[in-house]
């Protein structure tokens, strides 16, 4: 016996180093390979245009569950460089650089995204857009801080995300979303309200918490029922058993809408007929439920609509190069890679205390509204309310 | 009140019956070769899928796409069988549970290759609507839920004792040399069991993806885990422990969750889990062997 251990031990031993052994080989190669490159688009663009390059750097999940944000996020991105330079890139002082995307999958999860961020920062990158979901943003915040880049956030909304003197944010706070919501539930006379939220994210359990404190502060007795689920679970049917019972009239769920495609399925399953209200997660819905009558009705907060006349310009790029309408998170993207662009130019420089500093100067009038940012990272902007309408998002 | 309970129950008891489905695989395979199946759950996403391409990509009718995936997963499950723990037959236990280990991350790793971690929407192909009996809702998947787990139950029970192919299995699972030894085939007698086992599973596959119609790799672990501990609960390698384990364990999650707290819902299964076995450490109607030394 003893000796089956001690081959078995030497055995993974082995193991083990040829797997380190292996995996330094991998990671010095593909450096090498990402330098060479590095060098010969450089040289390339040299070649051809003769400006240089501002890299931006992204991360968003191109996979998983959240698929839908970051892939917009990345289309909306390619839009607006692509304009950029078409019009000639961006001039600074006596300079005009040329904008590069480089956009990492960071599946949404935090440990990738930090792996991402790094794998960013190893080739290079003059500024940073993301992360597109709020915990892998947070996860990021630090290092990015401790690196100092300009970090502009499409969509992350926990309020935490800009704690750092170097990140803002372009999206407005969760807290923000819940008292907008607890305000439509007064203002519409609903007289019951449930919530059913992600106790496990902070997303949600910020527009939560913000959205409990207002309708109690307006009405303590409308909040008939408050449940909670968490991340990865597929079966609601207990949870929404409750609110039904609990007799409410409209259901807020603030969740992301992968998890929302679950509840309207199973909230018709169990017989319930109350109103439903969401976050800005809901955005790309449509494409999760498999009837779109189970949302028909159904009001969420959002900052863009594809329908608007004054976003059509955009809307016709966009599908005529990615053949889907884009949402808020392409129109966030868009927003972003225009922001970095007015602070390049208000800057005169391309550094980052430069850039940083001119971010609270400036003001850019994008898809997503009017934006200005205060010296904490906010931004100051307002939201739309969309309703969905014979299966479309329509504007309230 | 009374609507709520009775409700939470029904709720309880469909996703106890599911829970019951997947655990059979478990206690059968246990039973007779003497191993834990960890790739079981998994076998309940390639049914999933399988569902997903027989009606979305390849426009087959309903009952033979249905037929189709209960034939694929019979065969996926033999064929695990044959290459990944028929050759690890006579190893220590702990190497043929790490190969079902492996091969559970294998399956979900080939999910993820062929069709990618985005949850692909799949429209129910079980279209009943919502029945009201008083003021109590009972959804059209519920009731086919109910009676699919409960034919297929009975179906089980009625072939394990009655048929010579059943016998053999007992027998198998009593004492697999001497079973041998009265001329059972072995072999053939363990390919059976993992096939019946992952039909089953393909049968709570079918009945997952119509409740919550959407597809992605890691469907099945949670499933697959809830009716592991359902089977332990119910007695490992007992028939009618997992059908009791698996409905035990699905009403004390919808009460725990609807009375007590969601957040503390895993907690009390596990904790109910923890007090049965230390009374009965052979599971509710597990059977306790003497060994004789």
């Amino acid at each position: 016996m003893k000796k089956v251990v001690s081959v078995g031990l030497a055995a993974a031993m082995v193991v083990s180093m040829a797997a380190c052994a292996g995996s330094e080989t991998t990671e010095s190669t593909a450096a090498a390979d990402t330098t060479a490159a590095a060098e010969n688009s450089g040289e390339d663009t040299a070649a051809t245009d003769g400006m240089e390059e501002f890299v931006i750097g992204t991360t968003g999940p191109l996979t998983g569950s959240a698929a839908s944000y970051g892939t917009s996020v990345k289309q909306g991105e390619e839009i607006a460089i692509q304009e950029i330079n078409e019009a000639g890139g961006v001039t600074v002082g006596d300079k005009t650089y040329k904008l590069v995307l480089n956009y990492q999958d960071d599946e949404a999860s935090e440990e990738t995204a930090v792996t991402a961020f790094n794998t960013l920062l190893d080739s290079g990158m003059n500024a940073y857009i993301g992360a597109v979901t709020t915990g892998a943003c947070l996860a990021q915040t630090d290092l990015s801080a401790e690196a100092n880049i300009l970090q502009i956030t499409p969509s992350a909304s926990a309020e935490a995300v800009t704690e750092n003197d170097n990140v803002f944010r372009l999206c407005f706070t969760d807290p923000l979303q819940g008292e907008m919501i607890a305000q439509y539930v007064v203002d519409n006379g609903y007289e019951s309200v449930a919530v059913l939220y992600n106790n496990a994210d902070e997303y949600s359990t910020g527009i939560h918490d913000a959205f409990v404190e207002k309708i109690n502060e307006a009405d303590s007795s409308l909040l008939v029922a408050d449940e909670s689920f968490t991340t990865g679970d597929v079966d609601f049917t207990t949870q929404l058993t409750q609110i039904k019972n609990s007799g409410a009239k409209l259901l807020f769920v603030p969740a992301y809408y992968g998890d929302v495609a679950y509840i309207v399925q199973q909230a018709s399953d169990a017989g319930m007929d109350c109103d439903f209200v969401g976050s800005d997660g809901w955005d790309g819905i449509l494409g999760q439920v498999t009837d779109p009558t189970l949302v028909e009705g159904a009001v969420f907060l959002s900052p863009f609509l594809a329908t608007d006349a004054s976003v059509a310009d955009f809307v016709e790029k966009y599908e005529a190069a990615y053949g889907a309408t884009p949402d808020q998170f392409a129109a966030d993207g868009y927003d972003c890679v225009y922001v970095i662009k007015a602070a390049m130019e208000q800057a005169g420089s391309i550094e980052t205390d430069a850039l940083i500093q001119a971010m609270t100067e400036i003001s850019v009038d994008g898809l997503t509204g009017s934006v200005t940012f205060d010296a904490s990272g906010e931004p100051t902007k307002s939201a739309k309310f969309v309703q969905i309408v014979d299966g479309a998002y329509t504007a309230m | 009140m009374l609507t709520s309970i009775l409700e939470q129950l029904i709720n309880g008891l469909r996703t106890g019956s599911i829970y019951a489905l997947i655990a059979l695989g478990y206690t059968m395979v246990y039973g007779i070769a003497k191993m834990i199946n960890f790739a079981h759950g998994d076998i309940i996403m390639v049914g999933a899928y399988t569902l997903y391409i027989g009606i979305a990509l390849l426009h087959l009718p309903v009952i033979p796409a249905m037929i189709l995936t209960a034939v694929v997963c019979s065969v996926l499950g033999v064929l695990i069988e044959k290459i990944a723990y028929k050759p690890l037959r006579k190893a220590p236990p702990l190497a043929v549970l790490i190969t079902a280990i492996g091969m559970s991350y294998f399956l979900q790793s080939m999910a993820l290759l062929i069709f990618s971690s985005t949850p692909i929407p799949f429209k129910s192909v079980i279209n009943l609507e919502t029945v009201q009996i008083g003021s109590v809702h009972i959804s059209g998947i519920t009731i086919i839920t109910l009676l699919v787990t409960t034919i297929t139950m009975v179906a089980l029970t009625l072939f394990i004792n009655k048929t010579r192919a059943g016998s053999a299995m007992r027998a198998v699972s009593e004492d697999r040399g001497a079973a041998e030894l009265m001329g059972i085939n072995v072999n053939k007698t363990i390919s059976m069991t993992f096939a019946i086992g992952s039909a089953l599973a393909a049968v709570a596959g079918i009945l997952y993806i119509c409740q919550y119609q959407s597809l992605r790799p890691t469907l099945g672990a949670l499933p697959g885990i809830k009716a592991f501990v359902a089977a332990v609960l119910g007695g490992i390698g007992s028939v009618p422990g997992a059908m009791l384990g698996g409905i035990v364990l699905g009403i004390i999650e919808s009460l725990a969750k609807a009375y007590i707290s969601t957040e503390l819902a895993d907690a009390i299964v596990f904790g109910v889990l923890v007090i049965v076995l230390l009374v009965r450490p052979a599971g509710l109607l597990g059977k306790k062997k003497l060994v004789k030394v």
